[in-house]
């Protein structure tokens, strides 16, 4: 039986080192693309999401399981990106505010895994490929906590609780949070959200 | 249920994480309101347009990066862990602390020697002071310093002479 993130942490605690490389396999690819969500740049969202484990394995002798270890982690990420995208957004405004911001999606950074080699036609791959960027611009233009809190619920799964914990703040909160955040897609995201009940319907 | 209460609860409804009378009470409401019913399957439609961003995988040398900022980390030893690390030296610190400890103990009652009470050092004292006159008279008699050295007897001399 596979052992709980709580008994693999303890493990790291007493010394074992086998164990933390346990929990960076398990975590890396959703604090990634958690962190990439957040911050829009690949190398950048890697480098946060490797600060994450040094985190994590600087604090394993002071480690006490008094909340789950996912709550924890997705903390510390969170709190790394919610000042990574201030200080990035500080640095543009500081070179220019007129220059036209490019993102890493646009540059097309983004190497999908789910993506067939063989597509049926080119008209079909713009279409797919324009869906995606609509979407990514919209999760972009939420505010930071917005954006953090539909991640963490939409990709990572997360309760209500936990997701409050991480981003410090009530469960009621939390909901209206969601609740503004998904008023904000459905309105950006008019057309594809009107083609999709269409289709639903 | 008022259509600003279903705010709190239209994505728990859409998660399935609403308890069973929450549920209902959603349900009920949806029933008789067509633009919460709208809403809902938009919401819907949003959530199923966020599922179309694909799932990026971290670069080969994530792994490596990870391991070498953890072995950049400097070791945080304490006296416990050295200790645990060299078992012939907490051993040895083991025993040290043992002999200290029967030493202390036992050597204990050998320290209450009759010194240690002033009333009977001060007799002993006053007994032996005679032998320690002689001894200061002896040491300081003049005539006694002017005598030539002590003359070494004769096998000493022979065995100092070379062969």
């Amino acid at each position: 039986m596979a052992r709980t993130d709580v008994q693999l942490m303890l493990d790291v605690k007493a010394g074992d080192e086998a164990s933390f490389e346990l929990l960076l396999h398990r975590y890396r690819t959703p604090l990634v693309n958690f962190l990439y969500r957040m911050v829009r740049n690949r190398e950048q969202a890697e480098d946060l999401a490797q600060e994450v484990f040094l985190r994590v394995y600087r604090a394993r002798e002071d480690y006490v399981p008094s909340a789950k270890f996912t709550t924890w982690l997705f903390r510390i990420a969170t709190n790394l990106a919610l000042n990574s995208v201030r200080d990035t957004r500080y640095r543009k405004l500081e070179i220019s505010i007129d220059a036209p911001i490019t993102t890493d999606a646009e540059d097309g950074d983004e190497r999908p895994l789910d993506v067939p080699e063989k597509r049926p036609n080119i008209e079909q791959h713009l279409v797919e490929d324009a869906r995606r960027k609509m979407i990514r611009h919209a999760i972009d233009k939420l505010p930071e906590k917005q954006r953090a809190a539909v991640l963490l619920h939409k990709y990572q799964e997360l309760d209500y609780a936990e997701i409050a914990k991480i981003l410090a703040c009530s469960e009621s909160a939390l909901k209206s949070l969601l609740f503004r955040a998904y008023e904000a897609l459905r309105v950006e995201l008019a057309p594809l959200v009107a083609q999709q009940v269409r289709n639903q319907g | 249920m008022s259509c600003e209460r279903m705010e709190s609860r239209i994505l728990g409804y859409l998660d399935g994480r609403l308890k069973e009378s929450e549920k209902l009470e959603v349900e009920k409401h949806l029933a008789k309101c067509a633009p919460c019913r709208l809403r809902v399957e938009e919401f819907r439609a949003v959530s199923g347009l966020l599922e179309e961003l694909p799932v990026i995988e971290p670069s080969p040398e994530f792994d490596m990066r990870v391991h070498a900022l953890v072995a950049a980390e400097p070791v945080k030893q304490s006296w416990w862990v050295w200790l645990h690390v060299q078992p012939r030296v907490a051993f040895a610190a083991s025993m040290l602390l043992l002999a200290a400890i029967w030493l202390g103990h036992y050597r204990q009652p050998q320290t209450q020697s009759p010194w240690n009470d002033p009333v009977v050092a001060d007799e002993q004292m006053m007994q032996d002071l005679p032998v320690l006159e002689d001894h200061d008279v002896l040491s300081n008699f003049e005539p006694l310093k002017e005598l030539p050295p002590p003359v070494q007897n004769e096998e000493a001399q022979s065995q100092q002479q070379p062969m």
